[in-house]
């Protein structure tokens, strides 16, 4: 890290002239529109910060460190292969069941750890909600990023897999990162909901664990979509990880397209969920400090 | 030309007593409570008791002006500077500030125990609303300040407590924003290191920013601020030049009767533990804020262990009228450190002895902590006392004025040169 010291600089450039758009107004009733946008792009590092101190906290003292990142992954795909790939033989349509499950096991790996961490996170702070001031939304942001380290991490082992078993993505793989972003934006939107109900009910806490684990088996990560019955299946893609995993194996094994519905079905869902998130936790955002 | 640097108009903070922060912090609570509600048990007027923190708060500070904020615990000081902040939000009012603010109300808030002094304090700095670039510049002159050169690539975990929080104020004090809101528990560590702490808030006075200083401390508040603003039960009880406030507070000060008691909404603590009550009590066990000299003084800490807990500990530090530390006692003094508390109330009792302290005023501060792992509260001056002439304290017939702060009874011998007259005090 270089230090820079350097005397011609000013001692203190904070100390500039003041401009009407620094002043800011605190009073009871602020309408739910107004974020402190301004006060966000002022924060922007701290979010940096944080992903970083969760990544480099993370695995001290730990024997394999980061490699826990690709080993947590790649053993519950072992464990998938022997119950749904030998035992229960699940239909892959001609692709290795190991890749098939890898595929989905990698986007999901990065959701559940996103919406947990998020959940927990707000309370986690607790203590610099209660001393500190910063746009509190900091907190689900950098919990949406940081699991995002493990998710490139894991994805280069897949992309390894690729290799292994000869397997080429074809053209679909420029569609790939619209699926990225849309897990990403579906974990903030739930992460945004779960922590702030957090910070006010513990409860959810202990609920966390189950959502992520009934989430598992209702999204297509050790089977695939086409063993759904079709009478469920409107209902079923409303899961927006439903279109992200089919939409991982699409762009990667060259299995067949998500169907415009189950996309659709899946935006429709984040279109609900992160804008009600987002209201929910700018509603409820300035009493944190005082019931956390 | 001076601008108006905070401008806070009918201010009020309230928070539900027993409401949201107590029972209904789970689901089932809240329906419970409303299933009780239902059947007619209803707890609503109780569960509802309404408390103001603060009510009709109306001020101005101008730009470049270093107020001083003073108050007995309990007086709203704290929700002030959460308002301020922008931690806490008013329940109604209206605050308009004009310029970029900074808040100190805990050093080390944000600190990692895994990461090294280095990166602590890029994280705690950026946490305090500082660039990465400005702690860049600031970074040699922050380690310098906190004297921990050496250790800088060393984990905080293994820092003994003094380092750790040297560091965590040398990043706090380089923050330098227009407007900076300081509570003086901010001066920690030895007394030297105090010293340089104050020293560096005055620094920072004397730039021209704009200061709110929070503090007990009279001749600190004295030194750095003109004006004062004088907070007593959530209200503005003066506002003006500080040596008439502070001569006034300090006359003022003796409404006490050894026992502050908090409510649950405004009581000190954490996850773990939270402080209910302090009072000092007499050898005949009367609650009392006056003894005699020959009188030993039970202090007594009432606090709830919301969960079992081992190795808590618990601290009193006594404190001079002019602001001189007497001493500190820590319970794992003599507690064993793995001390299990199961949860629920308990009361700690630490007893200064008699014929210790001299006659005088003296401040209580308690605080209690999991050692190096969590703070739970730490509430200075949180009782005051007076020490008084008792009848047999006259050593003989000598009238017995003494300099210092203690008067503790010390051996004295003594050799006369024929060898005939020797005498010492075990006689």
């Amino acid at each position: 890290m270089k230090i820079v010291t350097d005397e011609r600089l000013p001692k203190d450039i904070s100390a500039a002239p003041l401009s009407e758009s620094q002043k800011t107004i605190i009073d009871a009733d602020r309408g739910l529109f107004s974020m402190a946008w301004g006060d966000l792009w002022d924060f922007r590092e701290l979010v940096f910060f944080m992903v970083w101190r969760d990544v480099s906290a993370r695995y001290k003292q730990t024997v394999l460190g980061i490699a826990w990142a690709v080993i947590q992954p790649v053993l519950t795909m072992i464990v998938f292969i022997f119950i749904f790939g030998r035992i229960a033989r699940i239909p892959t349509g001609g692709v290795p069941y190991s890749l098939m499950a890898f595929a989905a096991i990698v986007p999901w790996t990065y959701f559940s750890q996103a919406v947990s961490r998020s959940g927990l996170g707000m309370v986690k702070e607790a203590n610099l909600i209660s001393k500190v001031y910063f746009p509190r939304i900091i907190l689900p942001l950098a919990t949406t990023i940081t699991p995002l380290i493990d998710f490139v991490l894991a994805f280069l082992f897949l992309t390894g897999m690729l290799v292994w078993y000869q397997v080429a993505p074809n053209l679909a793989v420029v569609f790939l990162p619209l699926f990225i972003v849309m897990a990403i934006v579906a974990a903030f939107g739930f992460s945004l909901w779960l922590a702030a109900l957090n910070v006010r009910y513990r409860d959810v806490q202990y609920l966390i664990p189950f959502f992520v684990q009934i989430g598992m088996f209702a999204s297509p990560v050790a089977y695939m979509t086409s063993l759904v019955p079709e009478q469920w299946r409107l209902f079923y893609e409303l899961n927006p990880m439903v279109a992200v995993i089919e939409g991982f194996r699409w762009c990667l094994l060259g299995t067949p397209a998500p169907s415009f519905e189950m996309v659709g079905m899946g935006l429709l869902t984040i279109a609900i969920v992160l804008p009600s998130g987002f209201f929910y936790f700018k509603a409820t955002e300035r009493t944190f400090a005082d019931i956390i | 030309m001076t601008r108006t640097a905070i401008h806070v108009s009918g201010v009020g903070k309230q928070y539900l007593l027993s409401g949201s922060r107590q029972q209904h912090d789970t689901l089932r609570d809240e329906i419970m409570a409303g299933v009780k509600a239902l059947v007619g048990k209803s707890e609503t007027e109780t569960a509802n008791r309404e408390f103001w923190a603060l009510r009709d708060i109306n001020f101005d500070v101008a730009q470049g002006e270093v107020v001083g904020v003073i108050g007995r615990n309990g007086a709203g000081k704290s929700t002030l500077l959460k308002l301020l902040s922008r931690i806490t939000h008013p329940t109604e009012g209206r605050i308009e500030i004009q310029g970029r603010v900074g808040s100190l109300l805990e050093v080390g808030t944000g600190f990692d125990r895994e990461l090294t002094g280095r990166e602590n304090t890029y994280l705690n700095g950026a946490i305090l609303g500082m660039r990465k670039k400005e702690i860049d510049r600031k970074f040699d002159e922050i380690v310098a300040f906190a004297e921990i050169e050496k250790f800088i690539d060393t984990p905080v975990k293994r820092y003994s407590s003094g380092m750790y929080t040297r560091l965590a104020f040398a990043v706090a004090a380089h923050l330098e924003p227009e407007i900076l809101i300081i509570d003086e528990v901010l001066a920690v560590g030895d007394a030297r290191f105090q010293a340089r702490c104050l020293g560096k808030m005055g620094d920072v006075a004397k730039q021209g920013r704009t200061v709110l200083f929070v503090s007990h401390n009279m001749a600190a508040v004295t030194s750095f601020c003109p004006r004062t603003i004088w907070l007593d039960r959530g209200h503005v009880k003066e506002i003006g030049s500080t040596q008439g406030i502070v001569t006034r507070y300090l006359q003022h000060g003796g409404e006490d009767s050894g026992h502050v008691r908090f409510d649950t909404a405004a009581a000190p603590g954490s996850d773990a533990v939270r402080l209910l009550g302090v009072r000092t009590r007499n050898g005949a066990g009367q609650t009392t804020n006056t003894f005699g000299t020959n009188e030993r003084i039970r202090v007594e800490l009432d606090y709830e262990t919301l969960r079992p807990t081992k190795g808590l500990r618990l601290g009193v530090t006594l404190v001079g009228s002019g602001g001189e530390t007497v001493l500190s006692s820590k319970d794992l003094d003599v507690f064993d450190p793995d001390l299990a508390r199961p949860a629920g109330r308990h009361i700690s009792t630490c007893e200064i002895p008699a014929n210790f302290l001299n006659i005088g005023q003296f401040f209580l501060s308690v605080g209690s902590d999991f050692p190096m792992v969590q703070g739970h509260f730490n509430v200075d001056r949180v009782l005051t006392f007076t020490v008084e002439a008792s009848a047999d304290m006259v050593g003989g017939h000598v009238p017995d004025s003494r300099a210092g702060l203690i008067r503790v009874q010390l051996p004295w011998t003594m050799e006369s040169a024929n060898g005939v007259g020797t005498q010492s005090s075990s006689d």
